[in-house]
């Protein structure tokens, strides 16, 4: 066991030449270093998933109504309720009719994006009173689609991050709605955010001429199925746009950096599937000479006029962009559009410089806790003192081992906790040596005193050590990031400090008892 | 060889006859510290208030003064500066805007200063708590705190009597008010590696708080005809040489890191090394004293299983 917790921790000490230069069959892996030691980026990220939720409920309120109409059946207070809809029937007759139109409304609740597999059906029909129905959506059913919007999230930020050329980010679900992204190495998340707090949903709709947009601005009503939205530029222009977009931005399927070929200013490039294309193609070609807009998270970012109809699924949009502009830009459309809004919660960066400091810091302090106890155990303990130091160096060597072989993640407070766990492991060599001479005192023989020492102090050294274990396991369930880590490295050190009392120290005193005979008094 | 001896082999200090003394030096701290606390508060840091903590370096030292100016000037809030270990090091907190919901503000106000440091500082370490996480962590840090405390009096009621239990937990509560006293009147930045030495301090006061009960139940089991306090000071003073070499190992593994750790964990090691102190120090004078006053049933020889 102590040689396999050598060879685990080994690496840790190797360079990365000799790493890569050893047998395959040895373990190979290092600790993983905590961002906080090797410099990165930490963002916590909340997902809107109400808003998916809501547009659900607007699509069902809106298919109600279709439903209703296309079989010609009266109703009345139509509405949102609390996590649902509600609406009465007009006659009694349609009483039956209506109820298995609304229950055919509901869709099949698909937990898993993969595997498509359908657990019932996402709305429960209910006829509350007369002749009022209640469509309420199921808990299974936003747990299932906040599910799915979560993994759509974690897949786009994915393809986002990529972009940016990082090495091995981390993109993990934390809770109900929220993702968490740790990306190494990276010490301005500047451009990561700007990446990250985009929704990135492309629309092109056609712009609304029968009136001016000032008016409406100003206080009129706007035509049916027409509303306002505003340039992003600086001063917002106002554009009366039709709500319906004429294509959307689903259908992309490229996007590039391109440069003007006249004003060289950059531009991003497009391309739209068949079905877009071909969208795309009809619509123009039915409005030459009329503006459309591109609307990106509601804002308009070009309005330009059809010149002719686009036929080949390609276009561009010219903007004022910087070329970095026009590059992320191209990187969100690539990526796709996020499922719901996304805010950042927290936000924890450090740079590479901070990182190598921490660890040369902490190297330190460890060697010189590590030296200052092991001096102090041999004028405390003598031989037996070197004993349990021994002990302390293999109990460091399987708490690297231990650390490696779990891949768990070193932070600062993890080293922390290792200094710790150096002043703190030798406690119950401590305990078991001051028992032994306490027998001794007590007038027993110094084998008969081992004995009694070991078996006595048993007891004592697990309540002891069983109750800062019960402190670490709480400090890992409610700790995040670096707080887990000392946890982690705190447990490790305290059941590794126990088993190599009683089994390394313990094997040592035996070994000199045995070569000593009949020892007339202990070393200690 | 001789050996170095801290606590001779054989000492007979009589810890429960000065009880009345401790205890009410133990009271009167904790209201000191309830008292401080109260006045004061704790310097919450932006894990528990929100906000946001910039640390960056400059070359040359800094003149704290001027830097104060030239953010004071650019409108970002309420802009907290102070050296960080160097003089050539700063650590700059902007406190969450009054009534914020979420950290846009925060993550604003970092562009800002990030634009205006980048000519003569290297930023290194940038933290954003919004609103809604430091509520969080405030909430979980106290479940935390109260989780572990209770788990351990689950489990020392289960292994001993329940009378052990009450007692080795108000040592714990001691010791956690003294640990919040302290950082109340220096006034130390309250954080979450913070909370995590408090829980640590905990599992080690309570560790040694059970190495003395443990010795307490066995001399129960032994002199059944011994008065209680004469036992109870027996058990201390077998003890007392493990406690205090046990004190002395951490301490000097705690003291190096103090030192040579860096000025990020300072903090947190400055608990620990306190925490050590009031932990072994309650584990002496209160969670054995308290035995006394709670009462400990006598009769063991039924209850041999240890």
């Amino acid at each position: 066991m102590l040689f396999l917790g050598f060879l685990f921790s080994l690496p840790n000490f190797l360079s990365e030449n000799t790493r890569a230069s050893m047998p395959e069959i040895l373990p190979t892996s290092t600790l993983n270093l905590g961002l906080d030691l090797q410099g990165g980026s930490h963002l916590l990220l909340a997902v809107d998933t109400d808003s998916v939720q809501r547009e659900r409920l607007e699509d069902l309120t809106s298919d109600v109504r279709l439903a209703l109409r296309g079989e010609r059946i009266g109703y009345t207070g139509l509405g949102r309720i609390n996590g649902g809809v509600t609406v009465s029937i007009r006659k009694r007759e349609d009483l039956e009719k209506a109820k298995t139109l609304l229950q055919g409304l509901s869709q099949p609740i698909t937990a898993n994006v993969i595997s498509g597999f359908s657990q019932g059906v996402d709305l429960d029909v209910v006829n509350t009173q007369d002749l009022t129905f209640e469509l309420k959506v199921t808990e299974e059913a936003i747990a299932a689609r906040n599910t799915r919007t979560l993994q759509q999230s974690i897949e786009i930020i994915r393809r986002r991050v990529d972009e940016l050329g990082t090495t091995e980010p981390t993109i993990q679900r934390q809770g109900e709605t929220r993702i968490l992204v740790q990306v190494p190495g990276l010490d301005d998340p500047q451009r990561l955010k700007a990446l990250l707090g985009q929704t990135a949903k492309l629309n092109f709709h056609l712009v609304d001429q029968s009136m001016s947009a000032y008016e409406v601005v100003d206080g009129k009503r706007a035509p049916t199925g027409a509303r306002v939205h505003y340039t992003d530029s600086e001063p917002a222009v106002p554009y009366l746009i039709r709500r319906r977009a004429m294509v959307s931005g689903e259908r992309l399927v490229d996007a590039s950096v391109g440069f003007d070929p006249q004003t060289n200013t950059p531009e991003v490039n497009f391309r739209f599937d068949t079905v877009g294309a071909k969208k795309f193609g009809e619509v123009t070609q039915a409005n030459v000479g009329r503006p459309f807009a591109i609307v990106l998270d509601e804002k308009i970012i070009s309005a330009p006029i059809i010149q002719s109809a686009i036929l080949g699924g390609a276009g561009r949009i010219t903007g004022n962009f910087t070329v970095q502009e026009a590059n992320d830009l191209s990187i969100l459309l690539r990526a796709g559009a996020l499922p719901a809004p996304m805010t950042i919660l927290e936000e924890r960066t450090v740079g590479p410089g901070l990182g190598a400091d921490s660890v040369a810091a902490g190297r330190i302090a460890l060697i010189v806790g590590f030296l200052a106890v092991i001096g102090f155990m041999i004028i405390s303990y003598n031989l037996f003192g070197l004993y349990a130091n021994i002990a302390l160096v293999a109990n460091l060597g399987l708490i690297m081992a231990v650390l490696s072989g779990l891949q768990a993640t070193l932070t600062l407070p993890g080293i922390a906790g290792i200094v710790l766990t150096v002043g703190m492991a030798v406690d119950a060599n401590v305990l078991i040596f001051e028992r032994i001479r306490e027998e001794i005192a007590a007038g027993k023989a110094p084998i008969m005193a081992i004995d009694t020492g070991y078996n006595r102090a048993l007891g004592t050294i697990l309540d002891a050590n069983i109750t800062t274990l019960l402190a670490a396991m709480v400090l890992f369930q409610l700790g995040s990031g670096p707080i887990r880590g000392f946890a982690i490295t705190l447990a490790i050190g305290i059941i590794t400090s126990v088993f190599t009392a009683f089994v390394l120290t313990r094997f040592m005193v035996s070994l000199w008892v045995r070569r000593q005979g009949r020892p007339e008094a202990l070393p200690l | 060889m001789r050996t170095l001896k801290l606590v001779p082999a054989k000492t007979s200090i009589t810890f429960i006859k000065h009880r009345n003394l401790a205890m009410g030096l133990s009271i009167l701290l904790m209201i000191a510290s309830i008292g401080v606390f109260i006045t004061n508060g704790l310097n919450f840091g932006i894990d528990f208030k929100g906000g946001t903590l910039i640390e960056a370096s400059a070359e040359d030292a800094v003149d704290i003064g001027a830097l104060r100016d030239r953010l004071n000037g650019m409108d970002l809030g309420e802009v907290q500066i102070q050296e960080f270990g160097k003089d050539t090091d700063v650590l700059i907190r902007i406190a969450e805007a009054e009534g914020a919901v979420d950290a846009s503000q925060d993550l604003t106000a970092v562009q800002l200063l990030r634009d205006e440091l980048a000519q003569d500082f290297d930023i290194r370490r940038v933290e954003i708590v919004g609103p809604q996480v430091s509520a969080e962590l405030i909430q979980t840090g106290i479940l935390a705190v109260v989780v572990a405390i209770s788990s351990m009096l689950i489990y020392i009621w289960f292994r001993f009597e329940w009378q052990f239990s009450v007692g080795a937990v108000l040592a714990l509560v001691h010791d956690v008010v003294l640990t919040i006293g302290i950082f109340s009147l220096l006034q130390l930045d309250f954080n979450l590696s913070i909370l995590a030495a408090i829980l640590t301090i905990v599992g080690y006061s309570m560790n040694d708080t059970v190495v003395v009960y443990d010795r307490v139940r066995e001399n129960l089991r032994k002199f059944k005809k011994m008065g209680l306090n004469e036992l109870l000071d027996i058990a201390i003073n077998e003890t007392l040489s493990r406690t205090v070499m046990t004190s002395v190992t951490t301490l000097l593994a705690l003291v190096a890191l103090y030192v040579l750790g860096g000025e990020v964990i300072r903090g947190f090691t400055f608990a620990m090394i306190w925490g050590v102190i009031v932990g072994t120090y309650s584990s002496i004078f209160i969670a054995s004293p308290l035995l006394m006053w709670l009462g400990v049933k006598r009769d063991w020889s039924g209850n041999q299983m240890n």
